[in-house]
Parts: structure tokens; sequence; C-alpha cells
């Protein structure tokens, strides 16, 4: 390697690696089986490096939560490998080996060229069910990782590109519509065999050594683009803190506590003082907990590249003793979903004290995962179906939050209630903007969902993991906190609660009995009466809020479809003095 | 049918209209007039895209009252949607459902990020609901509150409202209530505005139905209005025939009826240019292509297979407004002459998505950019040509422009003002490949199976570099890749599509119902040409199945033979087609067919190529055809580049037949095309220029 690189050589080869990753993420979700993957995009592909199976690009359209895991989980494979040949395959789901919940099912693959391991493809799957205690894997109240799953290490599942049937008949035995299951795994590993194929074009054209030196100046450029990005904060310890309302079983709250320092160009994040190690699935493994971190920071700067020197920067130290470093057997089927979320919010909350301008204030931060499997009478068949919902996003300096955004770690789109409804005995009383669920602010956050489903015929069994039951997404300079989530049953006339609010597990549901959820609005931003008068009777108008709360949320008085100028003036100066005293 | 309006060139003129964002293109064919040909080029008029029509018209020579016919496609809608100048519309829906059109499906607009904002068609406050609900399987669960939809119209027109939607949950299966609703409030509304949901698209999945029947009620009265002022100016002028406009299937439709379908005609300008690609390249030969048409702000990439274009239903105009009825499948990729490159704080050169937009422009406009563009690198280098500066007033110096890329781009990279030009060039070029391969491999195809045809204003600059990236070995660059737009008006067929969603598993599929849906299709389109009433010759069926295996959610469109397809022969068809796209087979799982379709083809007279174009400039000998020469850049290897005194050929003077290497410049009114020092080029019978990369 003689002289360096040249910088437009350079570019080519980013957007020729980027190209691979986007295009093994089209080929994993267009072939797909599960909806899960091919609708909602609960996948990520990516390159890595040979060595410790640091991230060298990964697609752009993958689920964020997987921006940190994957080189988590391919350095564990990568650490257990041997006798690896061209065509071999790793399937592995262990949460504890760089990865999240057992339902996340990664494919690793060793990429050869001419002869010689040059790096490592892998991607990540959710696959509908993995096993455990409950269809769909989410068990609010297993206390052991067995319960909630099949747990697979690193095994090579394609020997010399043959799949090993009895690896297969192994996880075919142990999950629930294991018939679905094929489609997904050729779609999968066929995923990699696609960036096999135009990694190999990348390599013929600018030569293995070049594309290598490329990689190296890659990552740090990446790290030197963090870094500016890390200038613009401040230098000082900023603190953040969010709760899960509980962990399933023990009905206390969890706590998130970070302390983020800026020192120089880098941050440094302590969660040390969060809660201990939980006896339900809300523990974190600590490759999600990190992958938390990055995907918030990339959500605060989102034009910042994904590859490993984008996170040099950015040192987590492992907060061991807490729930957010989950060791075997602590369950963990809830930190990809909720407390990832919950994490993420904790670096908004502090990095808005840092740079308040380019915040927000807290999104509705949960996936409102509601799952529900019976036998449907009519068709003699079992049926899974999830229902997830979204929520309002936080007020920002720019404006108000949208409604029904999706998960902060997600980009998924709900399934249709036309769609469920063709293929669940399920039936929808509506689906509806939740009213006055916004967090009010100068800007406010966006609503959440009301939504009411009833069972038509037979028997099933309800789970819920969701989160924000107990408190409201997090207002920020003043705003109000959002709605907090709302969970219901209502069975022969009496509506049932779960104990824990957001969370329970099967819930027995029969044929007529009704579901109802709510889901959080978002928080809101800056002080509420400073909120234009104009927007308030607008939104009083689409009925978002009703008069009286526009005078007590906002200060503004509403009359005869007008505003009353002056009414508004004395009131919101009045108030405005009080809180000053 | 139709013998007393039929469309015969012979007796008088066709004109091709094309309204596009920056100018109104005009083709006339006429064998009465001399070179039985006239074009014209206008700006386009955005306040009443009417009035450049007829400059147009006026430029163009033609006789009004001669014409025999005129096939126009307009931006009107898109630019309605996209600018958000739109009726006032109001919606009636199953109680407990109105948030359905806000609520979307749960996304954001960015992947990361979590700002951004989101504003229905249809403002709450004029979202209503009433008693009434079907199951997935089309049967009543609540009857239609009959009172409370009268009521509802009322109190919406009361509001202000002037365009209705009607949208209950699973009428695809079952439109009777949406369409008894529509009696109801047809009753009392003032105007034919009112648009049932499943009478634009019969497919399940309520927001996206739901949002396309609110996208045709928001440009209906538009698209209504500016018809009525169209067809006033043309029949002052004298013309007494049928207006014909351009639709996004690549199909064309009359005037009278388009605007209860007013949705079909968002895209129609992207369709009309793919319709005219694969008219010309079958014509040449070539059944595949790829489109490539280059903007200032964007490039539009098209796919035609067996001399078809390829037709999808989910475009997403923009994030949250999906509009999913058949359309020509065209991508449009953030890549055009305004792009704008710049050096990012890791030190990596990047082009786009920001463009300089009309306004500053690219810095050779002189307008006060002073970032440099896609546009300025080719006029550095050589590739447009510089002394067209010189005769547009207050524009920029090549020096100027060299300098500030230099400044811009060059210093931070250690690169010279050429060199940084021809670097901006180079990842210009291998952005633009990569979404072009993209949208070949979403779509199944590797893109070496195609030609590049290359089309717009600058497609042609840039297309042997792309074939070149792609892999591609043939580049086909029509006779007036400007104009193409407006020829595709003139080649389209009347067209009509209908969708309906069955999705039952094949093993308990009634494939006697399944004719049903293909015969009562048909039947439909029939009708709805004999009461446009525009002439055609014959009519054509195109049938497909969208398909999946149950459990999935993506759907593959599978071309049917016939309206009388087996059961055994769709299974068939179906894995053939599966096994083609994603090199999966999946014996272990049930087919389902979800949606039937079929396309009704009113085909109108063929149009000779040959008129497109004007031979009598033409010289026989190649030297002759050398207006100029200048100093261009190309590059030679992936890293390394210089510029070659390169001939500079009039394309009206290249004969029928010619054959040259490049490397060469050919000029053309509207277009620059840039041949590489290691292409072939051969003009066709046609008129087409045949690269060979």
């Amino acid at each position: 390697m003689a002289q360096p690189i040249d910088p437009v050589t350079l570019s080519v080869i980013q957007n020729g690696l980027q190209q691979v990753c986007n295009e093994m993420d089209v080929a994993f979700a267009r072939s797909a089986f599960s909806p899960i993957i091919s609708e909602t995009h609960d996948r990520s592909d990516g390159i890595y490096h040979r060595d410790g199976g640091d991230l060298v690009a990964q697609g752009e359209d993958g689920l964020p939560i997987f921006v940190g895991t994957m080189q988590d989980s391919t350095r564990s494979v990568i650490e257990r490998a041997k006798d690896l040949v061209p065509g071999d395959l790793f399937i592995v789901n262990d949460p504890y080996l760089g990865g999240t919940h057992l339902m996340d099912v990664r494919f690793v693959k060793p990429f050869f060229y001419e002869g010689e391991l040059f790096c490592w493809l892998a991607n990540t799957g959710h696959w509908p069910d993995i096993g455990g205690a409950v269809p769909g894997g989410f068990s609010a109240n297993a206390t052991e990782v067995e319960q909630e799953g099949l747990r697979l290490p690193p095994v090579k599942l394609f020997k010399r590109g043959v799949m090993d049937e009895e690896i297969l008949s192994i996880i075919m035995s142990n999950i629930r519509i294991a018939d679905q299951r094929i489609g997904d795994i050729k779609a999968q590993a066929s995923a990699l065999a696609v960036g096999e194929r135009r990694l190999t074009e990348v390599l013929d054209r600018y030569g293995r050594d070049t594309v290598d030196e490329a990689i190296v100046e890659l990552r740090q450029r990446a790290a030197q683009q963090m870094r500016a990005k890390i200038a613009l904060i401040p230098d000082g310890t900023y603190e953040g803190e969010a709760f899960v309302d509980s962990d399933g079983v023990v009905d206390e709250p969890l706590r998130i506590a970070l302390k983020i320092r800026k020192q120089g160009t880098d941050l440094y994040f302590d969660l040390s003082e969060s809660s201990p190690p939980c006896m339900g699935p809300m523990n974190s493994v600590i490759s999600s907990t990190r992958s938390s971190i990055y995907l918030a920071v990339k959500h605060v700067f989102p034009d910042i590249p994904i590859n490993a020197g984008t996170f040099e920067p950015l040192h987590i130290e492992d907060p061991h003793g807490t729930f957010l470093y989950a060791v075997y057997p602590r369950p963990v089927s809830g930190c990809a979903a909720e407390v990832s979320q919950r994490i993420a919010e904790a670096v908004f909350a502090a990095l808005s004290k840092a740079i308040p301008d380019l915040l927000f204030a807290a999104p509705a931060g949960t996936s409102g995962n509601f799952s529900m499997g019976g036998l449907d009478p009519e068709t003699d068949r079992h049926f899974v179906c999830y229902l997830l919902s979204g929520g309002g996003y936080g007020g920002h300096p720019g404006g108000d939050g949208i409604s029904n955004g999706c998960s902060t770690i997600g980009i998924s789109k709900t399934t249709p209630v036309e769609v469920i409804e063709q293929r669940y005995p399920i039936l929808y009383e509506r689906y509806a903007l939740r009213e006055g669920s916004g967090g009010a602010g100068r800007t406010r956050g966006g609503f959440g969902v009301d939504y009411s489903v009833r069972l038509r015929r037979g028997e099933a069994r309800a789970s819920f993991v969701m989160d924000h039951g107990r408190f409201g997404p997090q207002g920020a300079f003043g705003g109000s906190d959002g709605g907090p989530n709302l969970l219901s049953v209502e069975r022969d006339g009496e509506r049932y609660v779960p104990p824990h609010l957001s969370k329970d597990q099967a819930v027995p549901i029969s044929a007529g009995d009704v579901v109802h959820v709510s889901t959080p609005g978002g928080g809101g931003y800056g002080n509420p009466l400073s909120r234009d008068p104009d927007l308030v009777l607008r939104d009083v108008t689409r009925g978002y809020y009703d008069i009286d709360q526009a005078a007590d949320l906002f200060g503004v008085i509403l009359e005869a479809g007008k505003v009353d100028r002056e009414a508004t003036d004395r009131n919101r100066r009045d108030r405005g003095q009080a809180a000053a005293e | 049918m139709h013998q007393d309006q039929a469309v015969d060139v012979t007796v008088g003129g066709i004109v091709g209209v094309d309204v596009g964002g920056t100018f109104t293109d005009l083709i006339l064919l006429d064998p009465a007039a001399p070179g039985g040909l006239a074009v014209a080029k206008i700006p386009t008029t955005p306040e009443n895209q009417a009035y450049g029509v007829m400059a147009a018209l006026e430029a163009s020579g033609a006789e009004l009252g001669d014409l025999a016919g005129i096939v126009h496609g307009t931006t009107t809608t898109t630019n309605a949607l996209l600018e958000r100048k739109i009726a006032r519309c109001g919606l009636i829906t199953t109680r407990g459902f109105r948030d359905v059109l806000e609520l979307g499906r749960r996304t954001r607009p960015t992947s990361y990020g979590l700002t951004g904002t989101f504003e229905p068609l249809i403002s709450r406050e004029f979202r209503a609901e009433v008693d009434e609900r079907l199951d997935a399987a089309g049967a009543v669960l609540v009857p239609l509150d009959e009172a409370g939809v009268r009521a509802e119209a009322l109190r919406l027109l009361d509001l202000g409202v002037e365009s209705l939607v009607i949208h209950f949950l699973h009428s695809y299966v079952n439109p009777s209530h949406e369409q008894r609703a529509a009696e109801i409030a047809a009753e009392v509304w003032p105007n034919p505005y009112i648009t049932c949901g499943s009478a634009i698209l019969a497919e399940y999945r309520e927001y996206e139905r739901g949002t396309t029947a609110a996208v045709n009620a928001a440009i209906r009265p538009v698209l209504d209005r500016y018809l009525e002022r169209l067809s006033n100016e043309l029949t002052n002028g004298g013309y007494e025939r049928d207006l014909l406009v351009m639709q996004g299937n690549g199909g064309t439709i009359s005037a009278r009826i388009v605007a209860e379908e007013a949705v079909n005609t968002v895209m129609s300008g992207p369709a009309s240019g793919v319709m005219a690609a694969a008219y010309t390249a079958k014509a040449a030969g070539y059944e595949n292509a790829i489109t490539y048409d280059m903007g200032g702000t964007s490039s539009d990439v098209g796919l035609i297979r067996n001399g078809r274009p390829s037709i999808h239903s989910e475009l997403e105009l923009e994030y949250a407004m999906p509009i999913h009825v058949p359309m020509v499948d065209v991508h449009s990729i953030g890549a055009g002459g305004g792009s704008i490159a710049y050096v990012d704080d890791a030190g990596m050169l990047r082009v786009g998505p920001e463009s300089a937009g009309a306004d500053p422009g690219p810095i050779c406009y002189g307008r006060g950019g002073d970032k440099p563009t896609i546009t300025d690198a080719n006029l550095v280098l050589g590739r447009l040509d510089p002394s067209s500066l010189l005769a547009v007033e207050g524009s920029a110096s090549i020096e100027a422009i060299t300098d500030r890329i230099a400044e811009t781009i060059g210093v931070p990279l250690g690169l010279d003002g050429m060199a940084a030009a021809a670097a901006v060039l180079r990842v210009a070029n291998n952005l633009m490949a990569g979404a072009v391969r993209m949208v070949s491999m979403e779509r199944g195809h590797d893109p070496r199976d195609f030609v590049l045809f290359a089309f717009g204003g600058a497609g042609p600059l840039h297309a042997a570099a792309l074939a070149r990236e792609l892999s591609i070995p043939t580049l086909l660059v029509p006779a007036r890749p400007g104009i193409t737009n407006a020829i595709g008006c003139v080649v389209a067929d009347l067209r009509h599509d209908f969708v309906n969603t069955l999705n039952v598993p094949l093993e308990n599929l009634d494939i006697k119902a399944a004719h049903a849906v293909l015969a009562d299709q048909a039947k439909a389109g029939q009708s709805l040409l004999d009461r446009e009433g525009a002439a055609f010759e014959d009519i054509l069926y195109l049938r497909s199945a969208d398909m999946q295996f149950l459990g999935q959610s993506h759907i593959l469109s599978v071309p049917l033979p016939s309206d009388r397809v087996s059961l055994e022969e769709l299974r068939t068809l179906f894995e053939e087609a599966y096994w083609d796209r994603f090199a999966v087979d999946l014996p272990e799982i049930r087919p389902v067919l979800v949606n039937l379709h079929t396309a009704v083809l009113g085909r109108r007279t063929a149009v000779p190529l040959s008129r497109l174009i004007d031979t009598s400039n033409a010289c026989p000998r190649m030297e002759d055809a050398v207006i100029s020469r200048r100093q261009v850049w190309f590059a030679e290897t992936d890293t390394t580049g210089s510029f070659h005194d390169t001939p500079i050929y009039a394309r009206d003077r290249l004969a029928l037949g010619a054959a040259f290497s490049g490397p060469a410049i050919i000029a053309q009114m509207d277009t620059t095309i840039v041949i590489e020092p290691s292409n072939q080029v051969r003009v066709d019978p046609h008129g087409n220029l045949v690269v060979t990369i």
C-alpha cells in the first residue's frame, strides 16, 4: 500500500459497499415470508470486518436497533468459528452473544474472495415465533430465558452451501407455524448470496487491496465526522432519566439513569446508577443497550454514516449490576422493543439540555406489542396475530410532533385493519386518533391511537408488552408529558385492567370480548402558554382538544369559533405571573 | 364502431402536446404539412397551462379546424397535489374510522430523525362518520344509516366542502353500501364530485384505498376546470374533434370523462415518456429497455419488458401519499443536472440530493448560484458547449465556474479545477448507475439484459457513461429526445384498468368466479370505451393476476394468457414468475390469488416513426456533418481521464445508415449527446442512434 487512496475512489467505493448492503436489504424484504420482515422491514443486512467483526457498512433501510448489534453477533461467531469454507452459514439468536431478543435471528456468513476470507456478511430477521411460553415470543412474565423460546448458539445451518436438514428439523420442531419459516430462511440466506455476488463485483473492479484500504480509511473518516458533530456540544455532564413501567413480574418501575459527559470530541455514557437486574423480561443485553445509544445519537444527527468508526467516539461503560447488562439466564424479550426506546429517551433528555435546538420532546416510544393466539373454530386452524401500534412524537423547535409515528427503534408500517380482519377472527370497533393525548407545549406532541378489537369466535389468549403506562412521554422545556398508554379488556361488561398497566400475559379472551388500547401521545416542547393561539383554535376545530383544554392547557380562550384575544392575553399574563411567583 | 369519429391521419394532423414543469412540448404529425411534421417547445405557463398549450399550437402552425385529434399530457393534477392547491374535500366513512386517513400506517418521514410533519388531504373537521359495517367477507354487520349519510352530506356542504369521498371498510369486496351512500349524497350534492373508494380501486388496505380516493377527490374539480378552459380555447380556435388526455397508466382517455378518475392523470408525463420509449425501442428491434430521463432536479427510470412498460400500482407521491392505481412504473431518483456537489465534514465528495433548482440554479446561470452542480461540471469538461454561455445574458464564464469548482471541491480533495469537475461526474455517474441498478433489482431484473434508452434534456449527456457503469451493451438515443413525452401522447392507446381483490388460496378458488371477474372487467372496459366515444381500431385486453404465497404480504404480478386460464396454469405461471424474480422455489407453501387485473386498450392507428425525422439536411459524407470541434474530457480508467479533440456533429446532418466512432458530441435543438471514445455509433432507419458501448 504505497500511496493513500484517492478521495474520489474512496467515495465511489463507499457508494459501492453501501449499494451491496442496500441490495441485500431489498432482496431480503422482497422475498421474505413473514410480514414482519417483508412489510414492517424488521430486518437488517451488513458487511463486517474479517478480524473483529467491526461494522463496515449497513443497509440504509434496516431496522435502526440493529445498527450496533450485528457487529457484536458477528464477533461472537468469529470467536467460535472453526474450519471455515465457502458456503458455510451460521445461524445464531443467543441474546447474550451480541443479540437482542430470541426472535431476532441472525445469519452470519464468511465471505471468501479468490479463496481467502475477506469479510463477513450478516443479516438479522425478526421471526414471528421462536417457541417459548407464548406465541410470538413476548412473554410478559418470563423469569428465565428458557421460557422465551429456542436459543441457538452459532451453528452452521449451511455447510458448503448445503442446508443441514438435521439442524433445520430441530428448529422446526421447536417453533410455531413452522411450515412458513422455510420461506424466511431461504429469503434470509439468498439475501446474503446477493451480497456475495455484488461484493465480488466491487472487489473485481477496484481490487482487494484498494477496497481493504478504503475500509480502513472510511472508518477513520466516519469517526472524524462523528467527532465534528460532538464538537457542537458544549463540554460538561448532562443527565437524563427514563422509566420502564415494570418488568412484567414485579410491579415496580425500572429506572434508567444516564450521565453523558462530553469532553473534547468524545462522549462518555454512564448508566451505572440504573436499576439492578429485574425478574421479568425487561432486562437488556449489552449489545442492545449499546445499540440503543447509537441509534439515539443517529436520530439527533441523522446524516452521520453507519460504520464502526461512527461509534468510536461514543464510549459506553458496561453497566454491570444493572438491568441494562443482562447475563444468562435473565429473560430479555422486552429489550429490543421497549427498554431500547427508554434508553433512547434518556439520551434525548440528556442531550436536550446540551443542544436544545437540535432536540425534541419524548416520542411515544413503545411498540405497543399486543399478540393474540388461538384456534379459529371456523377454519380449525391455529392463528397468532400481532398488532403493533404507534404513538405521538414529541414537539420540536420546528413544529408539532407527528401522530401515530412508529417506534423509535423501528421504521415499520402497521398491518391494515382490512388485512387483519381478512386473516384473523378479529373485528375492529374503532381505529381513531386519540384526542387530547399530545402533550401541550409551544409546539405540542403528536397524538396516539385509540383502538378496540373484538374476538369474533372461539377462544384466545392475549399478551401485551407495552410501556409508558405509568408515566407519559416526557415534555421538554416546560412542555407537558404526553398521555400515558392505556390498556383494558372488556369481558361480559366487566373491565379488566392489567395489574402492571402496560404488560400482561396469557389473558384469556372469549368470543365477544373487546380489547381497548390507547397509545401514548408525544411530549410537548416549550411553554404551552406561548403557543400561537390560532394553532390552538385550529386544533380545537379539528377536535384534537376541546374548548376547556384550550383554556386549561394553553391558556387560550375561545368564543364562538374565534380566539378571544383580550381574554387570552389576560389569562396567559395572570398564569405566567402565578408561575413566576 | 366509432366510424363517425375515426382519427385518420390522412385527412388531418394529429397533435401530441405535453406540459412539463419547464416546457410545453408539441409535436404535429400532418401529412399535408411540409415534411409531415412540426414541433414546438415553449415555456410552460404554470398559472394556466392552457395558455402554453394554445401558444404551442400556434407556434406549430397547426390549423385547429383541420386537426384530426389532440392528445394532451398535463401536470395540472400532479402540481396541484404537490403544492396542495386542491379542492376542499370531505369524507363520509365507517363509524370509528374517520382518522384512518390521518393516522396512516404508523411511520415517520425519514428513517433517522424524529421531526417532520404530515397533513392529510382531508382535514379532520371535514371527516364524518356514519353507522355501517361490513366484515371481511362482505357480509353486513351494521346496516347503512341512510338518514345519517344525508345529514352528514348536508353538514359537509355547509362547511364549504366541494368534493366528497365515500370510503367504507371492506368496500372492495362489497361496494353496495358505498354505492347507496353515493346515491343518497348525490341527491343533495350540487356538483358531480363524489368519489367512492371502491370505484377507484377495489383493493384491500383501507389507508391506501382511502388516500387514493381522497387524491382523486382533491384534484377532480381542478382537472375539470382546467380541461373546460382548454376545451373552450380549442373550440374558439375552431377545433371540433375529440380531446384525449394522457394517463399515468400509459393510455389515453377522453377529456369528457377523465375527471371522474382524475387520479389516473397523476404521473402522466413520465408515463408518456416511457410509452414513447417502448414504441420507439420496439420499432428499432429492442423489446427490453431501461429508460433514463434526466431533468434538472431528478431523473426518471422506467423498465420495458417484452415491448411493454412495466405497470405497478404502488406509487408514493410524497411521504404518506400512496396512490394505488395501475400506472407505468417510473422511479424517480434524486440526481439531476442541478444536483449540488460538495465535500462533507468527513472529506468525502458528495453529489445531491440537494438541487440548485431553477433559482439560483447552477453557477453557470449567473443568477447568484455559487454551489457547483452536475451541469457546471459538464460545461467545464466541454461536454456541454461552453460557447452557449456567451449567448445567455448574465451567465458566468467558464473560468469563473472552474475557479469555483476548484475552490469548493478541488482544494479539500487536493485536485485542480478540471480534475475536481471530473471527480464530480465520476461520483454522479456512479451514484446514478447505482440507483438505476437498484430500480431494476427491486423489480427482479439484471440491467445487463436491457438496452438503455436515454431521453430528456440531460439523459443523453450521461447515458454512455451510465451504460458503461452498468455493463449495458447498447444505448439507444431516439430521433427527438427532447420531445419524447409529446411523442408518447401521439403513440398511446386508449386505456382503462380494472382491479378486483379475491384473496383466495388456489386450492379454494372457484375458477369460474375468477373467469366471471375477468369477463366483468372486460365488459366494463368496453362500455367505458363506448361512453367516451373516441376513435380506435380494435380492442386489446391485457390480463394479470397478483399472487403471493400464503402468509406473505408482497404480491407478484403474473401476466395471464387468456380470460379462461385454468387453475393448473395459474399455479405454474406463478411458480415460474416467482422463480424468475427471487430464484427461490417454495413447493412447501400454498399460492394465493390476491387480485385480478384487466387493462382494456382501444388501439389507435399506428404512427410511423419515420415521420419524426427530417432528412433534408442529412450529409452523405460524415465530415460534412461536423459543425465544429472542441476539447472534451473523457474518462480513461476509473481514476484517469483527459481532454480529446472531439468533433461536434449536428444531429440533423447525420444520414440514415451513417456509422462512426467516438469520441463525438452530437448537438441537437434541445439536447446534447456524448459519445465516449470507445463507442461505436450507427444511425438506424428510424433515425435513432444505436450506440455500442
